[in-house]
């Protein structure tokens, strides 16, 4: 409480900034430690987050507020609870890791590179921890501006002007109409309550008319749908994943996108929720439909990362699904696939990664029987695969089996077609791992690859590390996660009655 | 028979009289040197000139009255607007400085007209009768037709020159004849009468012709749709630095002057012309924007950008409450600094002669000038709006006012609008860090003062995003004296 550890998270990184800009651009190997130090230094200050934090209560903690336009009721006001605690966490977890993995692979513009990355740190942990929705916006946009550049300057040369720009305007589409939303909020509290301000808790108590509601909810939905990002507004997420450099995409999989899904479970869920109730089919079956979707469109992808791109699309449709049920199972897996996806998806990114480094092409046409001449990588491939399949022992069977239970329990029909997801996720996983790891070495250039360097080994031990955790005993996770859930379950079945009454309210209006 | 005489305080249009003196001294100045002998000393004695207004208007600041026998406004409202001009007209004194030495064209009457035209922005702000805005207009936009057309042997210029001076007679034209058929409605000249008058007796068919009149005649000089024709082509001709200065100090005068009246004299018939400056500001936006998306030529585009801008500023004014003149105000101060500081990279890389104005010309500069190319960076986010950067409060606001006062439709039109603009901004950055240079463009002189100033205001549009609270405090102390 007295330690301002969130601001201390929040500015440490654009410290690091500052510090990098003063660097001279020649001592590669300094700008990199440098970077690494801050990153480093930003997670292990960000531990005690997870020591301090009481499990026990839903309650904000951690909390800072200051004042900052006070005449028009915004504040700085920043506070943590289960919801964002693995998400910051996972947060300044990745990004060491992302320095260290592109330690050697980012020759070029070294400077701006860290810059950008120290810089998203930043917006991603001020997305998490916002409790303003001014401070909020302002932390979900700066954000935009240096994943733009890390795809525009580092990306794949051939279409990374595309992808980048296609990456801005999709997000700036969703975050305008919500902006219009954040601030028709605003001011009906304001009518309400005669108080300007932009305090996502006292939204949380606002009764709002349904059919405000309802329009609220599209605007914050759709901002939160791309990030996602959801059937149909995921087209942006291939070609961004693509073409960013490996780091780009490991921070994008492993971080941006849940911004998306915890928007929902913070903002849209929770203050619209008779909207909510409302929405639940078309965004189940939006949800469905992505599970399904992406996990064909995978089966048939001859690229790897655009393959790994598209089971992004699969597994967060797995996490809206779970969200999207209301109860206690769902939620709780919601979050934790989250956690799972940025480990394992992260992972993976990272392992196309270093295959591309190596043999500068991601075609899985060009590979096959890379496990005899790299074997230690063959087996942390083998296990990232597979937790990504959802194979129980590892993470992701945890949290696709807790998803599961709770939409089962929600509508039975969308779990069966859901489940299907999981079918195909071994398919297209596994496969993908036959062509490229097993069988005769058919090309002669992967004949000589070298297998995985203790930095590269030491870039994938901590994430498979938490791989198996969270697999062998997520009790160590879910506890920390289920005040806050319980909270948002009771918030949720609480507005459940009121919602059938604004059912009929415009079930009359329609037959008047 | 007594002739009385009003009792006058010259300090209260202080700031006026110091650059107008320092206009005269310049010309003596011109005109009694020996051809060469005293250049360097014409921006130094303009800088010095701003400061002094600067620091009068420091001093002024908190009075609330009116003097010259109420024919100025002696307010909060006018000295916000006096910092906004004396920025501006200093940032863009700095920025002509090696421009026209590259062109030769040092002269002293150059800046003596950027004065005298400060001077005529400042009495539009403060203006408390028809005749003084009027004046204003007037002494504002005489000096800008003449610097539009320095360069006079360049074709580009003269039709600027040309294009500015009948389109502006017109515009001046039509605000005239406003003014006459609204002393025609009420007999009076000064606002707080012509409010005090139509609140008493309602509009009439020669009031309602004034106001229309007004907005035509104000419309052009914001450049607002349909009257936005010369903007693109005066501010391609003019030389660079007069763009920069005409983009933001006509705009922000002729926004004040505007804001001042109708929401003194007109706030009771709001609603009969808030529908028309609806479609207006929905036409200015979209066209602005759009427009820009095909430009190749920076200026060109530019200009189409201040068009959409000035659509957005009238956002805040239909808005009509208190926070939109909040809103204005800070937009204006937002839009001077990120506006010049973009014209001020413009023209370091158009060079002499300004042979690089196509946007392409920025290829590969955001690692060949990083520290130029992050400014500019600056600017186009801060144009777009994106947060942490000045454009975005400003824009923030606008748009909040307008929410508040139930104008969600033009609040969506307005965000899908910036969203547009997004393609253009970031296609400099786009260019500027993502492109590798397509040929070599040989080195961009920077000087110690240019770079001083841009770096600035780059971090004033940064700073000023971060802690919105000063400016809003003090814009708020100006718009208290509005009855909305």
């Amino acid at each position: 409480m007295n330690f301002p550890i969130l601001s201390i998270l929040i500015l440490l990184p654009m410290v690091g900034v500052a510090l990098i800009m003063m660097l001279n651009r020649e001592n590669q190997w300094v700008i990199k430690g440098a970077a690494m130090a801050v990153a480093l230094l930003n997670f292990i200050i960000s531990l005690p987050l997870w020591f301090g934090f009481n499990g026990d209560t839903a309650a904000m903690q951690f909390v800072e507020k200051y004042s900052w336009v006070p005449s028009y009721g915004v504040s700085y006001y920043v506070g943590l609870d289960g919801i964002s605690l693995l998400l910051v966490l996972l947060t300044t977890f990745i990004t060491p890791i992302c320095i260290l993995a592109c330690w050697e692979d980012i020759q070029d513009k070294v400077k701006e590179f860290m810059i950008c990355l120290l810089f998203l740190e930043t917006g991603m942990i001020g997305v998490f921890v916002s409790l303003d929705l001014f401070l909020f916006y302002v932390f979900w946009e700066i954000m935009l501006i240096p994943m733009y550049l890390l795809i525009g300057v580092w990306g794949n040369p051939a279409r990374r002007i595309y992808a980048a720009v296609k990456f801005f305007i999709f997000t700036m589409v969703g975050s305008l109409l919500m902006l219009v939303a954040i601030l028709v909020l605003c001011f009906y509290n304001y009518k309400v309550t005669g108080v300007y301000t932009f305090d996502l808790l006292k939204m949380y108590g606002l009764q709002i008319p349904f059919e405000m509601q309802f329009w609220m909810f599209l605007a914050f939905g759709l901002a939160f749908a791309i990030k996602v990002p959801m059937f149909p507004v995921h087209t942006w997420l291939p070609d961004a994943h693509t073409e960013a450099p490996t780091v780009g995409s490991v921070i994008l999989a492993a971080v941006l996108l849940k911004m998306g899904t915890y928007g929902f479970l913070r903002f849209n869920m929770p203050m619209f929720p008779e909207a909510a109730w409302y929405f639940v089919p078309l965004f189940s079956i939006l949800a469905v439909i992505g599970i399904v979707y992406g996990a064909l469109v995978s089966l048939v992808q001859v690229d790897l990362k655009r393959l790994v791109a598209f089971s992004s699309v699969s597994h967060l449709g797995f996490v809206m699904l779970g969200l999207f049920s209301y109860t206690m199972a769902g939620v709780q897996g919601g979050i934790i696939q989250m956690i799972n996806h940025g480990l394992s998806t992260g992972a993976l990114f990272l392992i196309v990664g270093m295959v591309y480094e190596r043999r500068h092409t991601r075609m899985i046409a060009d590979f096959g029987g890379l496990s005899k001449v790299m074997p230690v990588f063959a087996v942390l491939f083998m296990i990232v695969t597979l937790s990504s399949i959802g194979l129980p022992g590892l993470n992701g069977f945890v949290g696709e089996f807790l998803i599961l239970l709770g939409a089962f329990k929600a509508n039975k029909v969308y779990a069966i077609i859901a489940a299907s997801g999981v079918i195909f996720a071994a398919a297209y996983m596994l496969w993908m791992f036959q062509r490229v790891m097993f069988g005769q070495v058919t090309n002669e250039k992967n004949q000589n690859l070298k297998d995985l360097s203790t930095r590269e080994i030491v870039v994938l031990l901590p994430v498979i590390l938490f791989i198996i955790w969270i697999g062998v005993y997520p009790n160590t996770f879910l506890e920390k996660t289920k005040a806050s859930t319980e909270n948002f379950v009771a918030m949720m079945e609480k507005s459940k009655a009121t919602k059938v009454a604004a059912a009929d309210v415009i079930f009359k209006g329609e037959q008047r | 028979m007594s002739i009385e005489i009003p009792t006058i305080c010259l300090t209260s249009i202080g700031p006026l009289i110091t650059l107008s003196v320092a206009g005269l001294l310049l010309l003596l100045l011109e005109a009694f040197s020996i051809h060469g002998a005293k250049k360097g000393y014409f921006h130094q004695i303009s800088l010095v000139a701003i400061i002094i207004g600067i620091i009068q208007t420091i001093l002024l600041w908190g009075r609330n009255t009116t003097d010259f026998s109420r024919m100025i406004y002696v307010d909060n409202f006018s000295f916000f607007f006096y910092m906004i001009f004396l920025i501006g007209t200093g940032i863009s004194v700095i920025l002509s400085v090696k421009y026209l030495e590259d062109y030769k064209k040092n002269y002293g009457e150059y800046y003596a007209l950027m004065l005298f035209a400060a001077v005529g922005m400042m009495l539009m702000a403060a203006g408390g009768n028809m005749v003084t805005i009027f004046l204003g207009v007037e002494i504002l936009s005489i000096p800008i037709y003449i610097l539009a057309g320095m360069f006079r042997e360049d074709v580009k210029s003269n039709e600027a020159a040309l294009k500015y001076l009948l389109l502006g007679g017109f515009s001046s034209a039509f605000l005239l004849f406003g003014i006459a058929m609204l002393y025609g409605g009420t007999g009076t000249f000064y606002l707080a009468d012509l409010a005090k008058v139509i609140k008493a007796s309602g509009m009439n068919n020669l009031t309602y012709m004034g106001l229309g009149l007004l907005i035509v005649g104000f419309g052009f000089k914001v450049s607002l749709a349909p009257f936005h024709m010369w903007t693109p082509d005066v501010y391609e001709g003019a030389p660079t630095s007069i763009t920069a200065f005409m983009s933001v100090g006509t705009k922000a005068a002729a926004f004040a002057a505007f804001l001042r009246i109708f929401v003194e004299v007109f706030p009771s018939v709001k609603v009969d012309w808030d529908m028309l400056l609806w479609v207006v500001a929905v036409a200015t936006m979209t066209i602005g924007n759009l427009t820009a998306l095909a430009q190749t030529n920076i200026k060109r585009m530019l200009a189409y950008s201040s068009i959409a801008h000035a659509g957005y500023i009238l956002v805040g004014m239909i808005a009509g409450n208190k926070l939109g003149a909040i809103g204005i105000l800070y937009y204006l101060l937002a839009y001077t600094l990120m506006n010049l500081g973009a014209f001020g990279v413009v023209i370091l890389v158009a060079r002499k002669k300004d042979n690089y104005l196509n946007i392409y010309d920025y290829s590969g500069l955001g690692f060949q000038y990083p520290g130029l190319a992050a400014v500019m960076t600056v600017f186009m986010f801060g144009l777009v709006g994106m947060p942490p950067t000045a454009g975005f409060i400003g824009k923030f606001f606008i748009f909040s006012a307008a929410v508040e006062a139930g104008y969600i439709w033009l609040v969506l039109i307005g965000v899908l609008n910036s969203l547009i603009s997004v393609y253009y901004y970031l296609r400099i950055t786009v260019i500027m860090y993502m492109k590798p240079a397509e040929a070599d463009l040989g080195p961009v002189e920077l000087t110690s003062s240019v770079n001083a100033t841009l770096i600035l205001s780059a971090l004033a549009v940064l700073l000023i995003g971060i802690f919105p609270g000063i400016i809003y405090n003090l814009a708020m102390s100006s718009v208290k004296i509005f009855p909305i």
